[in-house]
Parts: C-alpha cells; sequence; structure tokens
C-alpha cells in the first residue's frame, strides 16, 4: 500500500474541485433549509441549470463564457422564481416532493432526444467551452508535490473556485448576521408568527429560494468547467441527497458548515475509495468479496449509510449546538 | 453520476496516464425497448460510417446492440423497422436514423431510437386502446406500491423515500428464485412477496423504524434517514446484482395475444390479474376487517386510536408488513414482464409520489385513483409527446395538482397547513 | 394614532347592552361574518362594533368560535361572507402581513415565542419598516447599523417594563411559559400597533405574573390602545375589561359592562351548558 500515494489523492480531494462544488451545493441548501427552513430536494436541478448555461451558449451559440455566466444566472432565477411562485405556500414534505420532481423534469428533458441537437441528449455536452476561463491561466503547470497533486486546469478552477467560495461566505456571513437573516430565522421558526409583526413571509421565502439558487447554480458553473462536460445523469436527486449530506454534517445554519462539511466528506470519501482500492489491488481484500470496478458501489453504500447514521447519531452535525437543532423532534 | 466522475479521475491517476487512445476498443451502443420498456430482440440496425465502414448487428435478448468502431468520424445508425414486433413502431417516422459524431476513440456512445406503439401501422384509436391498457396496468404497479406508501405516511407520519427500493428487492428475490436456484416462477414469485413481506416489512420497521420513533425522531430527520437508507440499498443491489436489466429466463420474449384492438402476452395477463385480486383483498382487509379498521383509525388520528385501546405500534407493524407484500409484488410484475436492474425502484419513486398526492395523501382510496390517473396519463401522453419524456408530463401533472389542489382529488382540505 | 373621541371607559355607561349595539367611536366594524367548515358554522357575527381605546373582552365556552373569529378578523383565514373595516379601511381580502401593518397586531392562543432566536432578537424583530430587513440593503451594515441601535433601546425599554430585561440575550426556549406569554407581547407592542388583539393571554401564566399582565394591559389602553382579548378567567375579565362580548356556537350572544353580562341568564345557560356537556367527557376518557 503506497501511504505517500493515498495521501496525496485525499489531500488533494479533500482541497479539490468536488469539494467546492458541493461546498457551493451545501450553501445554497444552507440558505434554503439551514436559515429559511425551505426543504428544496431540487438543489440539483439548479446545478444542472448553471451546468448547461455555460456550456451550450457557448457551444452552440457562439456566446462569450463571462457572457454565459450571467445567462446562468438569469436562469436559475428564473427556475427558482418557476418552483417557488406557486410552492411556497405549500407545507415541507408537499415542497419536497414538488422540487424533486422539478429537478427531474430538468435532468429528463436535458438528456431526451428531442432536444439532443442543443443540449447533447443523454451523452451530454463535452467540448472547450471553458477556454477563455482556462486561458487566464497563470500556474498552467499545476503543482506536483507528494502530498499535493494538482494539473493546470484543475489548479486555476481550485484557486477561483475557493475564492468564490469564500466571497460568497462572507456576504452570506453579512446578510444572515443583518436584520433580514433575523427574519428568515425567524420565518424558519414560524411563519405565522412573523406575519403578525407586519413582514411579507412569501416575499422572503422567494428571495431566500433565489439566492440560495444563484449560489447552487454557481456549483454547477464549476462542475462543467472543470470537467469541460455536462452529463445529464450526474444531475439526478443523489447530487441532492449528498448536498445535504454535506450540510448536515458541517452542521446547518452555520455559515461555514458548508465548506468544512464539504472538505471532510470528500475526505472521508477519497481517503475510504483509496484504502478500499488500495486493498483490493495489492490482495488484501480478496477478489470475490469486492472487485476493482466494485470499489465506487461500496463508496456509495457508506454515503447512504453515513447520511442515515448523521440523521439518527448527531443530526446536529460538527458545528451544530444541539439546543439550536435545524432537525428537531417536534417537526 | 459521481462515482462514473471519481472511477475515471481514479483509473486516470492510478494508470498514470491516458491508456494509448489507437489501441483503446470504442463502441456505438443501444438497448431497443418498446412502449412498456419490454425489451425488443433480433431487430436489426445497420450502421455506416466514414472510410467506407459498415456493418449490421442484430438486438439480443435483451434487446441490446453494440458494434466496435475503430475510427474516429461521423457515423450513422439506421433501424430496421420492419424487424419490430407488430404493435410498436418509431414514434418518429424521421428519427429512424441517428448519427454519431465520434470525436474521440475512448469514449463509447450510446444511441437512442424513440419507439412507441405503431405510429405508421396503427391507427389513432388502436394506439389509444393499447395505451389505455398498458395505463391501467403501469396504475396497478403504481397502486400496489401506493397503497403501501400512503398508509405507511398515515400511521407513521414518514414520508419514505425508500419505498421504490422495495420493489426492487422484490424483483431482485424473484430473479434470484428463478434464474438462479432455477425455481419456476409460479414459486419464485410467491416466494419474494413473503420474504418482501417479512424482511422489508416486518424487519424493517422492527429494527429501524420503530426505534427511530422510540427515540422521538422528528419526521423530517427519519424522512432523511429514509433517503440515506435508499441510496444504501440502491448501491447495495447494485454492489450484489451488477448495473444490468436482467430477465427472467423463464417465459422470455413471450408473444403477445392479440384481443381485439390490443396486444397483451399471457404473463402479463396473469400477473396483472393476480395484482387486481391482491389489490382488492388488501382494501377489503382495510374495509372489513378488525385490523383493517383500526389501520384507517391510526392513519386518522394515532392519539384518538390509542386512547380507543387500538394497539398502535401492532397496526404500524401490519400496515408495514402488507405495504411491503404489496410493493414487493409490484416488482414481482415489472420483473416477470421487463425485468429487473437496481434502479428499478427508483424510476418508479417519483411516480408513485405523484400518485398518492394526486389521490390524497393519506386516504386509501385515493392512492388507488391518483395511480390509475398517474398510469393512463403518462401512457396516454404520448400520443402528444415524444414517449423519452413520458415521465415529465406526469411530473408536470403533480406539480399542477399540487399547487391548485395540494390536498389531492379526495384528500379533506385541512389536512395540508 | 387617533385619540379616542370619547374616553375608552366612559362609553360603557351609554352604550346599550345589547349584541351588536353600536358604539360610539368604533376602531372595528364586522357585519354579517360567516365561516363554515364542511356542514359546520363556526362564526355567524351579524353585526359587531369594538370601542377605540377600550378594553373588550372576548368571551364565551370552549369552540364558540372565538379564535376563529380573530383568525378572520386579521386575515389567518378567509370568511365564506361578511365585511369588515379597521378604521374605516375594508379588509377583506388583506393578507395577515398587511393587516400588522395597518396597525392591528394579534398574539396567539399557543404561544409563537420564536424559540431559536433570544429574547432581544425577538423584540427586535417586531420593529417595523427597518431597513437593515431589505435583501439589498442587509449586504451593507453601515446602512442599517444605527437604526438597529435605536430599536435596541426602544426594546430594551419594554423588556424592563416587562421585567426580561436580566434573560435578553437567552433563547426564547429557555423562558417559562408565561414568561413567554409577556414576551409575546411585548414584542407585539414593539410594531406600534393602534389595536392589539390577544388570544388567551392568561393561559397557562402564573398568579405572580397574571397581575403583571393585567397592568400592562391597563397600559395600552393609558396610551391609547385599544385591546380586544380572548379569556376564560373572569376575575381577570372582570377586573379590568371596560367592555365584554359574549359568543356562543359561533353567534354573538350577549353585549355589555362585565357585571350586567356575567348576571345574563343567556351567558349563564351558555356556559352551563357547555360545562355539562365537558363534564361528562372528561369523567368517560
Amino acid at each position: 500500500m503506497d501511504i505517500l500515494f493515498i495521501i496525496q489523492q485525499t489531500l488533494s480531494a479533500t482541497l479539490g474541485v468536488n469539494a467546492i462544488i458541493f461546498a457551493l451545493a451545501a450553501i445554497g441548501l444552507n440558505m434554503h433549509f439551514g436559515y429559511t427552513g425551505l426543504l428544496n430536494f431540487g438543489q440539483a436541478g439548479f446545478l444542472a441549470i448553471g451546468a448547461y448555461s455555460v456550456a451550450v451558449p457557448v457551444i452552440s451559440f457562439g456566446v462569450p463564457l463571462w457572457i454565459a455566466f450571467l445567462i446562468g444566472i438569469f436562469n436559475s432565477i428564473l427556475f427558482a422564481l418557476l418552483l417557488g411562485i406557486p410552492t411556497l405556500r405549500l407545507r415541507a414534505d408537499y415542497l419536497a416532493i414538488v422540487t424533486i420532481a422539478a429537478a427531474e423534469i430538468v435532468r429528463q428533458i436535458a438528456r431526451s432526444a428531442t432536444f439532443n441537437e442543443w443540449l447533447g441528449g443523454s451523452d451530454g455536452i463535452t467540448g472547450k467551452f471553458g477556454k477563455d476561463f482556462f486561458d487566464l491561466n497563470p500556474f498552467k503547470a499545476g503543482i506536483n508535490t507528494p502530498i499535493l497533486r494538482f494539473n493546470g486546469n484543475d489548479l486555476w478552477v481550485v484557486l477561483t473556485g475557493w475564492t468564490l467560495v469564500a466571497l460568497i461566505t462572507s456576504i452570506m456571513w453579512i446578510m444572515v448576521n443583518s436584520p433580514w437573516g433575523r427574519v428568515m430565522r425567524a420565518i424558519r421558526e414560524d411563519e405565522d408568527a412573523v406575519r403578525s409583526l407586519g413582514k411579507n413571509v412569501y416575499l422572503y421565502k422567494m428571495q431566500s429560494l433565489i439566492i440560495g439558487g444563484v449560489i447552487g447554480s454557481m456549483g454547477g458553473f464549476v462542475y462543467a468547467l472543470s470537467r469541460q462536460s455536462v452529463q445529464p445523469d450526474n444531475y439526478g436527486t443523489a447530487l441532492t441527497f449528498f448536498a445535504y449530506t454535506v450540510l448536515i454534517l458541517g452542521g446547518a445554519a452555520r455559515v461555514f458548515a458548508p465548506i468544512v462539511g464539504a472538505m471532510i466528506f470528500w475526505f472521508l470519501i477519497v481517503f475510504i475509495e483509496q484504502v478500499l482500492r488500495a486493498g483490493v489491488t495489492s490482495n488484501l481484500i480478496p477478489d470475490w468479496l469486492i472487485g476493482v470496478n466494485q470499489v465506487g458501489q461500496i463508496r456509495f453504500m457508506l454515503m447512504g449509510l453515513g447520511l442515515m447514521l448523521l440523521m439518527i447519531f448527531r443530526p446536529q452535525g460538527i458545528f451544530g449546538d444541539k439546543k439550536e437543532l435545524t432537525l428537531d423532534a417536534k417537526a | 453520476m459521481l462515482f462514473f466522475i471519481a472511477l475515471v479521475c481514479a483509473t486516470f491517476t492510478l494508470a498514470g496516464t491516458a491508456a494509448n487512445a489507437a489501441e483503446t476498443p470504442t463502441k456505438l451502443y443501444g438497448v431497443i425497448t418498446g412502449s412498456t420498456d419490454q425489451p425488443l430482440s433480433g431487430v436489426r440496425v445497420s450502421i455506416v460510417g466514414p472510410d467506407g465502414f459498415t456493418a449490421e448487428v442484430k438486438t439480443d435478448a435483451r434487446g441490446a446492440w453494440e458494434i466496435a468502431i475503430p475510427i474516429k468520424g461521423t457515423f450513422s445508425a439506421t433501424i430496421n423497422e420492419g424487424d419490430l414486433p407488430s404493435g410498436q413502431a418509431l414514434t418518429d417516422p424521421l428519427k429512424g436514423t441517428v448519427k454519431a459524431n465520434v470525436f474521440m476513440l475512448g469514449v463509447d456512445l450510446r444511441l437512442l431510437f424513440p419507439i412507441g406503439p405503431g405510429v405508421a401501422k396503427a391507427s389513432l384509436l388502436e394506439r389509444s386502446a393499447q395505451l389505455i391498457v398498458d395505463g391501467l396496468i403501469l396504475g396497478l404497479i403504481i397502486a400496489l406500491a401506493a397503497l403501501g406508501l400512503n398508509l405507511i405516511f398515515g400511521t407513521t407520519g414518514l414520508t419514505n423515500f425508500s419505498h421504490g427500493e422495495i420493489l426492487t428487492f422484490g424483483g431482485l428475490l424473484t430473479y434470484y428464485f428463478s434464474a438462479i436456484a432455477k425455481f419456476p416462477v409460479l414459486i419464485a414469485a410467491p416466494l419474494a412477496v413473503l420474504l418482501s413481506a417479512f424482511i422489508s416489512g416486518f424487519l424493517q420497521d422492527r429494527y429501524l423504524w420503530k426505534p427511530l420513533r422510540k427515540r422521538g425522531t422528528g419526521l423530517i430527520a427519519m424522512l432523511v434517514v429514509s433517503i440515506g437508507f435508499a441510496i444504501f440499498l440502491r448501491y447495495l443491489f447494485l454492489f450484489l446484482f451488477g448495473g444490468d436489466t436482467r430477465q427472467l429466463p423463464q417465459y422470455a420474449g413471450q408473444a403477445g395475444l392479440e384481443l381485439g384492438l390490443v396486444s397483451i402476452t399471457p404473463k402479463s395477463i396473469l400477473t396483472t390479474a393476480i395484482g387486481i385480486i391482491f389489490i382488492t383483498s388488501a382494501t377489503l382487509w382495510l374495509l372489513r376487517t378488525r385490523m383493517g379498521k383500526a389501520s384507517r383509525a391510526v392513519a386518522d388520528n394515532p392519539a384518538l386510536a390509542s386512547a380507543s385501546g387500538i394497539d398502535v405500534q401492532k397496526v404500524i407493524q401490519a400496515v408495514w408488513i402488507l405495504g411491503a407484500a404489496l410493493a414487493g409484488y409490484a416488482g414481482v410484475i415489472v420483473t416477470v414482464n421487463q425485468g429487473v436492474s437496481f434502479l428499478m425502484g427508483q424510476d418508479m419513486l417519483l411516480l408513485i409520489f405523484a400518485a398518492v398526492t394526486l389521490g390524497g395523501l393519506g386516504t386509501a382510496n385515493g392512492a388507488l385513483v391518483g395511480s390509475l390517473i398517474i398510469g393512463l396519463f403518462v401512457q396516454l401522453s404520448t400520443l402528444f409527446i415524444p414517449t423519452e419524456l413520458k415521465y415529465v408530463g406526469a411530473l408536470i401533472v403533480l406539480i399542477l395538482i399540487l399547487i391548485v389542489r395540494p390536498q389531492g382529488i379526495l384528500g379533506r382540505k385541512e389536512r395540508i397547513g | 394614532m387617533q385619540k379616542p373621541k370619547s374616553g375608552g371607559t366612559e362609553f360603557a355607561s351609554t352604550t346599550a347592552q345589547t349584541p351588536g349595539s353600536a358604539k360610539p367611536d368604533p376602531i372595528l366594524v364586522a357585519d354579517k361574518i360567516m365561516r363554515q367548515f364542511g356542514g359546520l358554522t363556526a362564526v355567524k357575527v351579524d353585526h359587531v362594533e369594538i370601542q377605540r381605546g377600550s378594553i373588550t373582552a372576548l368571551i364565551g365556552p370552549n369552540g364558540a368560535g372565538k379564535t376563529t373569529f380573530f383568525n378572520l378578523l386579521t386575515g389567518y383565514d378567509t370568511p365564506n361572507s361578511g365585511t369588515w373595516s379597521f378604521n374605516g379601511k375594508d379588509l377583506n381580502g388583506i393578507p395577515p402581513h398587511k393587516v400588522a401593518r395597518l396597525g392591528m397586531v394579534r398574539t396567539f392562543q399557543l404561544t409563537k415565542a420564536l424559540y431559536r432566536l433570544t429574547v432581544i432578537e425577538n423584540m427586535l424583530l417586531g420593529a417595523r419598516e427597518q431597513k437593515g430587513e431589505s435583501v439589498l440593503l442587509s449586504v451593507f451594515p453601515w446602512i442599517w447599523r444605527a437604526q438597529e441601535e435605536a430599536i435596541r433601546i426602544r426594546a430594551t425599554a419594554i423588556l424592563k417594563n416587562f421585567k426580561l430585561i436580566e434573560k435578553q440575550n437567552d433563547f426564547a426556549a429557555a423562558l417559562s411559559g408565561g414568561q413567554r406569554k409577556l414576551l409575546e407581547m411585548a414584542r407585539a407592542l414593539m410594531v406600534e400597533p393602534e389595536m392589539v388583539m390577544l388570544d388567551e393571554p392568561m393561559a397557562g401564566v402564573n398568579p405572580a405574573l397574571k397581575q403583571s399582565l393585567l397592568e400592562h394591559i391597563k397600559e395600552l389602553r393609558n396610551e391609547g390602545k385599544t385591546v380586544l382579548f380572548v379569556e376564560h378567567d373572569m376575575d381577570m375579565v372582570h377586573e379590568i375589561s371596560d367592555w365584554v362580548i359574549v359568543m356562543a356556537q359561533g353567534e354573538i350572544i350577549a353585549e355589555g359592562t362585565p357585571a350586567s353580562v356575567m348576571g345574563n341568564r343567556q351567558v349563564i345557560e351558555a356556559y352551563l351548558g357547555s360545562h355539562h356537556n365537558t363534564d361528562l367527557t372528561s369523567e368517560g376518557a
């Protein structure tokens, strides 16, 4: 077992692109669920919209990448409005079902043969739509140390990505600790009480939905750019659920929690996978038990199991306060 | 998904560099299925490519075809419509030839031919009749699962996102007993249902949900636990079973009987008939027996029911066993007629939720009504929209219903707020 | 805020003691309000007027429709028919948050103290027209800091008045039931309402705090506010109300001064009748 290799892979993943994507998705969910109490189970839909909005205009219509980002933000605001206007009156678990359905609709349309020409069907879109972005990269050689390794493109995404995360987190911190944030947290507790104090609850929930959705779609930007590819099946319900795992792991309703949650999540995932893989290839784990191709499946099994255990034994996550439990017994 | 990405990344780094492109086998492939997702075998596909490349392949018993291609370029694959069984045809005659642009070797491309109840051959009436029958059968499958989901929600408040996995498990058990243990299906199926009732029903409630209820775990927390459980089970199934869709060896490729305007296979008739008996019995149980009435009482108002002397825990246990048996049988129907895959449950789950919500969350009859409507809608919608988007139609209906009438068709208004 | 034209207490002696009687200077007027659930009529009020600047009690046996009536008046529920107005403004179809902004603030039967907010946060939430509550402006703290300080000063003053100042940084969940009721009332005051509608403010409050609450309610009237409250505690009703309205089975069956209403035969029967039923079922349960 090459311990150093395992460390390198794990550390690179902890600080890497996937952690950024999930951090952004979870920050968005934190706004929705952590601070406002909205059960948005369609976050994957926002990421998909962000990803396709980056790829399609550039490849099919020759639109400059920077405009494509704006299109992405616009589209996610639109999606949030479409989702929110009719459904924000509904009870929590109804909202959950509607948002899952909406995200599924987005995915089905994205992978359909009917729109194959623009959206790439089930194979998605692959192409150099990120060229303008990667051209700005001053670190084209990447870094290659024994404990950390990124190629040039990935390094650029990692640096800009974490900067974006830091920026968004700072703004969110200010907002959450402002009177606006106070109204949000109050809505999470009891909407009727907030209404009795003269606040338009519906408007605030919509704002939350839009903001969290736009942040999520930025996760889609990173996802698409980092791979220069958009695959519809990557944006299924599992993505949303793992984003929730990240959020809960960190401790919902703590501004920095999604970042830590994402990093720990990917640390664990890749670490376990690397160990398993090394175990299988060096025959510490017999082939009849786990085949090389099955390591990834074990990983998902563990992710599902992990979510269950997290919810059962430590729903406040790492940083949460048990007193301030987001998912309390009465809910 | 993530697994794929990670696997690609891991393989990339582990192997050092990408394998030599010229030596990487690349293929074009596809699976041809009919309007009810049943595999169509013996259908020929001809491929034409650059440098005079031509080839012809035929779909196997699973409806799958593939062709290895040696060079980059634009290929086109044409389906031989004459090979399609009666009642099935391209939904869009123009989509009989599909183009594929292989710009990089080593990346396999999957091609899709949209097939539905015959457009060219069948009249609107024939198509509609076939779709109505298909829709009712789909509705029955959904209803079997929806009834259990509804009862579980009513009695325990749990929105069970892992309900679909009960179907998958029932299907996998059927496959195991039939294809591996080589029992006749007529024995494998009931075994699967019984084991489903015991494992997915009795054991699941006893060792997972009951302890959580005792701890006072909140409903939303349990919802999330059920999501984690669903993911865990799904990948466990993938791990144990593999990613392919597999048919039962017995009765595979059975020909359909032409009954008037519609075509329906004998196995479909039998499984559907048993399903109807099953559902009717379950409904009668709910309406007539003491335990059944108690279940409805608990679903309506657990505190009141408990105060009236009803043993709520026993009722919940009964509800889980019944729900798991029904859902397990739904898995059997799908497996016998179309085959089973690890994703079977997940595909159905949203439809099940749609049906329950449409009918009215918590009402017993609502689940049935909603299921039939969703099943019919999904199939009949293919008259107007491409087959591959038929689930989208149902999902849109779900969203619209929730907006316009959140309590569902049969639900009572006070229940939602 | 309009100062009451004829004092909040004096009107009682000159107003007719009949259901739906006209008041000299009504702040709230309701006509033909009906609310049905399925086949059941929960509220059927022909006409009612609430005198500005008074403390009016709304009493009646359980299930009389008092809270439903509250919900209808404040926009939390929609009547099947009827009209009502506040300060002359038609409230039909106005959503609850707008009703609150117009000056009519209510509390709830099951206290809605926001548990995971601190006491002081609960109070700050109540203030109106906060610049910091706008999504765009919230990002620039220097724009709303000054206002937030001013609100905090007002909030701490009220908290001192209500003897909750020591607990200002505790989570509302940590307060006792009675303290939460006080908090809800204090918070309602932050909205600077003209009319305060209290739904069972005494429920579950210990006797020591009850006196304190009574004093606060009297203070509200002294400041010119109108108070309408639902209560079961007859002593309290007798002690502070200027006027009493009695509801039974969705209708107003009596109105008058506390003394006259207590002796009203219909009222006694309405209570006795329901008490009779209550006793039976409590024995059987």
